[in-house]
C-alpha cells in the first residue's frame, strides 16, 4: 500500500523528520505512537501533501505512484485520506455539498460519472447511521458549531463517504469521550478490509482497545525506533516513553 | 438552486476571463464630446422631452458647475474629465421599436451573448427585463401583461412621455436633484434608465429586470430608475450591469430612486459586473452611483446587491425609514481583485417609531485591491424604539489587499437598540489545505469557501440571480489566493 524510504522534512529551517521507514500492506492497521514533539502530525501532514513542509530527502511509494510528486487533492483522489487532528471550520458551505463535490471531483479524475443526487443521499444515510451521526449535521455547515466529538465522528463519516485506500487517522481520539470514542472506533473497525489499510496517530494505547493494530511502531525524534505488536503499546502505557529515550539517547 | 451543482460551476470557469468584454458592431447615434448647456439642451430635444424637465436638467447642470467631486471616499483614481466624455450615444434606429420583432438583430443577438434572451423570457421564465443599451432603452418586455394589473414597467423615456405626472410627482423626492457632485450630474445629463410604478395593493407576479450595457466607446453611462410601490403593493426588482473591455476608464453615474409607499415592499437586487479593468489595473469604469429609497409607514425596501465589476465602486443603498414600523434591510458581497477599489455601504437613517434595519456586508478583497465597507446608521429623536443590526465581515484573500471598514453610529434617542459586529480574516490555508485533502482542486475549493461566506447575502437574491452570482464570484476569485 505505501512504502516510506529514509524520509526527511523540515519546517521552518527545523528538522522533524529525520529518515523515516514504514511499510504498510493492504488489509493492515498500524499504530504510530510516541512522545510530544516526535513528529507524528508531522508524518501525517507530509503524506497528506500540506506544503509548509520541506521534503529534503527520501521517497514515498503509494500504490505505485511516487506520492511525493503528486498534488495534495490526487493524493486525495489516489485514495489517501488523513482524519485532521483538529477538523476545519467552513461556514456556509453544507457538509453535504462539501462531501458531494469531493466525491464528484474524486469520480471525475478517476473517469466516473458525477454520482446521482439520490445515490449520493442514500449513501449518505448509511454512512452516517455507521458513526450515529445526527443526520441534521449532515446538512449543517461543514464542521461549524460542531462539539470537539462531532467533529471527529464527522471525520470518520467523511472517510467511510470517501472510502479511502488508505485512512491516516491523526490523534482522532483527542478530546474524546468513552462513548465517542467507541462510535469512532467501531466507524473505523467497519470500513476495515482486505484491500485497505489505516495509520492510526496516537499518544494513548486506550483507542488501540477498540482499534486493534497489527503493528504499533514508536516515533521518537523523527525516526521510527521501535517497532511491536500490540502489546507494545501496553507496555509504553505502563512504562511511558522514558525508556525508548534512554535507549536512543543520540537519534 | 438545487439542481446548480458545483460540477455546472467548473464548466463555467473555464471560461475564466471577462466574458462580456465584446463590443457590439452597432451604429451609434453619439454626440460630440463635452459638456454644456447646449448638450444638456440637445440630449432634451433628441428625447422630445417637456420643457420641465429640460428646466430640471439646467438646474442641476448650474448646480452642479458649483460643485467640487467628493474625495472622502478611500478610493484613488484619476477624476474624468467632463469635457472629453460623449454624453449621449443611442444604437442607431430608423424608428422607435413597436414590437419585438422590430429590434435589430445585431441588438439581439448582443442579448443573447449576456445570456438575456427575450424571446424565451417572454414565453418561458416569467421575468420582464427592460434592456437599457448605452443611454437608450432597447425593449421592454411584457409589457402588456404587466399593463393588465396596472403595472407600468418601462424605460424612463416612455414614462416621460405617457406617465408625465408620476415621474414629475417622484422624480427627486429622494435622491434631490443637487444631493451629491454625481446626483446632480446625472440630474443635468441621464438619457435614460427604467420607471416602475406598482398600483395599490398589487403584488407583481414576476420579476421585474433591468439590464445596463454600456457599449459604445468615450461615452458615459447615466441612468436614471425610479420605482415606486402604491399602498400594499410588492414588487422584485433586478438589475444587472456589463460593460465592454476597454483600457479607458468610462464614467457611469446612475440615480435609483425608491418609493415605498404605506405597507408597500420592495425588494431591489443588482448583480453589477461592469468591466472591472485589467490585471495591471488598466481601464475599467468608475461606478458612482446614488441609490436610495424611502419607506412610508409599515413598509420595507431590501437592498442586496452583489458588486464584482467596476475599476472603483462608490455607491450606498439606502434608506429613509420614514413611516412607523418601516423596514430597512441591506445585503452586501462586495468583490474586489487585482486593482480594483470599492467603498461602498449603506445609510438607515431612522425618523419612525419602531423603524428596523438590518445590515449585512460581506467585503472580499483580493490581489492589490482596496475594499471598504462604509455605513451610517443614524437615530433620530423621533425615532422611538428604532432597532439596527449590523454586522461586516472582511475576507482577505492576499497580503497585498486591504479590507476597511467605516461604521458610522448616530443616536438621538435612548430607546434605541444598535448592534455591530465586524470580523475580518483572511482565507485559510487550513479551509484550502482541507478541501484538497478530499480531493477537491483549489479553485474549486475557493469557489466553495467564498460562496459559503456570502451565503447569507446570496440567499436573498431570487434564485436565478443567485446562481449567476456564484459563478461570478468564482469568477472574479480565480487564481487569487497568495
Amino acid at each position: 500500500m505505501i512504502t516510506i524510504k529514509n524520509l526527511h522534512a523540515n519546517i521552518d529551517g527545523k528538522e522533524i523528520l529525520r529518515g523515516l521507514n514504514l511499510t504498510v500492506k493492504a488489509g493492515e492497521v498500524h499504530a504510530i505512537m510516541g512522545p510530544n514533539g516526535a513528529g507524528k502530525s508531522t508524518l501525517a501532514s507530509v503524506l497528506a501533501g500540506r506544503d509548509e513542509y520541506v521534503i529534503t530527502e527520501g521517497e514515498v511509494e503509494f500504490q505505485g505512484l511516487d506520492l511525493l510528486s503528486l498534488s495534495t487533492e490526487d493524493r486525495a483522489r489516489e485514495g489517501l485520506f488523513l482524519a485532521f487532528q483538529y477538523p476545519v471550520e467552513i461556514p456556509g458551505v453544507s457538509n453535504v455539498n462539501f462531501l458531494r463535490t469531493a466525491i464528484n471531483e474524486i469520480r471525475a479524475y478517476k473517469g466516473q460519472e458525477s454520482l446521482s443526487a439520490k445515490d449520493f443521499m442514500s449513501l449518505v444515510r448509511e454512512k452516517s447511521a455507521l458513526v450515529e451521526l445526527d443526520s441534521k449535521l449532515a446538512s449543517r455547515s461543514v464542521n461549524e458549531g460542531f462539539s470537539g466529538g462531532e467533529k471527529k465522528r464527522n471525520e470518520i463519516f467523511q472517510m467511510a463517504m470517501l472510502a479511502p485506500k488508505l485512512a491516516i487517522l491523526d490523534e482522532t481520539d483527542s478530546g474524546l469521550d468513552i462513548d465517542a470514542l467507541r462510535i469512532v472506533a467501531k466507524g473505523v473497525n467497519q470500513l476495515k478490509s482486505p484491500d485497505n489499510a489505516a495509520i492510526v496517530i496516537t499518544h494513548y494505547q486506550r483507542l488501540l482497545d477498540y482499534i486493534v493494530p497489527d503493528f504499533v511502531h514508536v516515533l521518537y525524534k523523527g525516526q521510527i525506533v521501535k517497532t511491536g505488536g500490540k502489546e507494545l503499546a501496553l507496555e509504553l502505557e505502563e512504562k511511558g516513553y522514558d525508556w525508548i529515550k534512554e535507549a536512543h539517547p543520540t537519534v | 438552486m438545487a439542481n446548480y451543482t458545483e460540477e455546472n460551476l467548473a464548466h463555467e470557469l473555464e471560461n475564466q476571463e471577462y466574458k462580456f468584454g465584446f463590443v457590439t458592431p452597432i451604429d451609434a447615434d453619439t454626440i460630440p464630446i463635452g459638456l454644456s448647456e447646449d448638450v444638456i439642451r440637445l440630449i432634451s430635444s433628441k428625447k422630445e422631452e417637456p420643457l420641465w424637465l429640460l428646466e430640471h436638467r439646467l438646474h442641476a447642470y448650474n448646480v452642479w458647475k458649483t460643485m467640487e467631486e467628493p474625495n472622502w471616499a478611500h478610493v484613488k483614481y484619476k477624476k474624468p474629465d467632463f469635457q472629453s466624455i460623449a454624453y449621449y450615444s443611442a444604437p442607431k434606429q430608423s424608428k422607435k421599436y413597436e414590437s419585438w420583432d422590430d429590434v435589430d438583430p445585431e441588438m439581439k443577438a448582443t442579448m443573447a451573448k449576456l445570456g438575456i434572451s427575450m424571446e424565451e423570457q417572454q414565453r418561458l421564465t416569467g421575468v420582464a427585463v427592460d434592456f437599457v443599451m448605452d443611454s437608450v432603452s432597447v425593449a421592454t418586455s411584457f409589457k402588456e401583461k404587466l399593463g393588465e394589473l396596472g403595472i407600468i414597467f418601462c424605460s424612463f423615456s416612455e414614462a416621460v412621455q405617457n406617465h408625465p405626472d408620476l415621474v414629475r410627482k417622484y422624480m427627486g423626492t429622494v435622491v434631490p436633484t443637487t444631493d451629491n457632485f454625481y446626483a446632480a450630474l446625472n440630474n443635468a445629463v441621464f438619457t435614460d434608465g427604467s420607471f416602475c410604478y406598482i398600483p395599490k395593493g398589487v403584488r407583481c407576479p414576476m420579476e421585474l429586470s433591468t439590464y445596463f450595457r454600456i457599449n459604445a466607446g468615450g461615452t458615459g453611462q447615466f441612468e436614471r430608475t425610479l420605482v415606486v410601490a402604491d399602498e400594499g403593493s410588492y414588487v422584485s426588482y433586478l438589475e444587472g450591469c456589463t460593460a465592454p473591455q476597454r483600457d479607458e476608464n468610462q464614467l457611469h453615474a446612475a440615480v435609483v430612486e425608491l418609493i415605498a409607499l404605506d405597507n408597500a415592499e420592495i425588494k431591489y437586487s443588482t448583480v453589477q459586473n461592469w468591466y472591472p479593468g485589467d490585471k495591471n489595473g488598466l481601464g475599467g469604469i468608475f461606478n458612482f452611483v446614488t441609490k436610495r429609497g424611502i419607506c412610508h409607514t409599515n413598509s420595507k425596501i431590501s437592498w442586496t446587491q452583489v458588486e464584482t465589476g467596476s475599476a472603483v465602486t462608490w455607491k450606498y443603498p439606502s434608506c429613509i425609514l420614514k413611516g412607523d414600523h418601516s423596514i430597512g434591510e441591506f445585503y452586501s458581497v462586495a468583490v474586489t481583485n487585482n486593482y480594483q477599489q470599492a467603498d461602498t455601504g449603506t445609510k438607515m437613517i431612522h425618523l419612525g417609531k419602531n423603524t428596523k434595519s438590518t445590515i449585512i456586508s460581506k467585503g472580499i478583497s483580493a490581489g492589490k485591491s482596496q475594499n471598504s465597507y462604509r455605513g451610517l446608521v443614524q437615530i433620530h429623536k423621533s425615532a422611538k424604539n428604532a432597532r439596527n443590526f449590523s454586522q461586516c465581515d472582511s475576507l482577505l484573500m492576499s497580503s497585498e489587499c486591504g479590507a476597511h471598514t467605516f461604521p458610522y453610529i448616530e443616536c438621538k434617542n435612548s430607546t434605541a437598540k444598535i448592534e455591530h459586529e465586524a470580523t475580518t480574516s483572511k482565507i485559510g490555508e487550513d479551509q484550502l489545505f482541507y478541501c484538497k485533502q478530499r480531493g477537491i482542486g483549489e479553485e474549486k475549493a475557493i469557489g466553495l469557501i467564498v460562496n459559503g461566506y456570502c451565503k447569507e447575502v446570496l440567499n436573498q437574491l431570487p434564485m436565478e440571480f443567485a446562481v449567476e452570482a456564484q459563478k461570478l464570484l468564482t469568477i472574479s476569485l480565480e487564481g487569487s489566493v497568495g
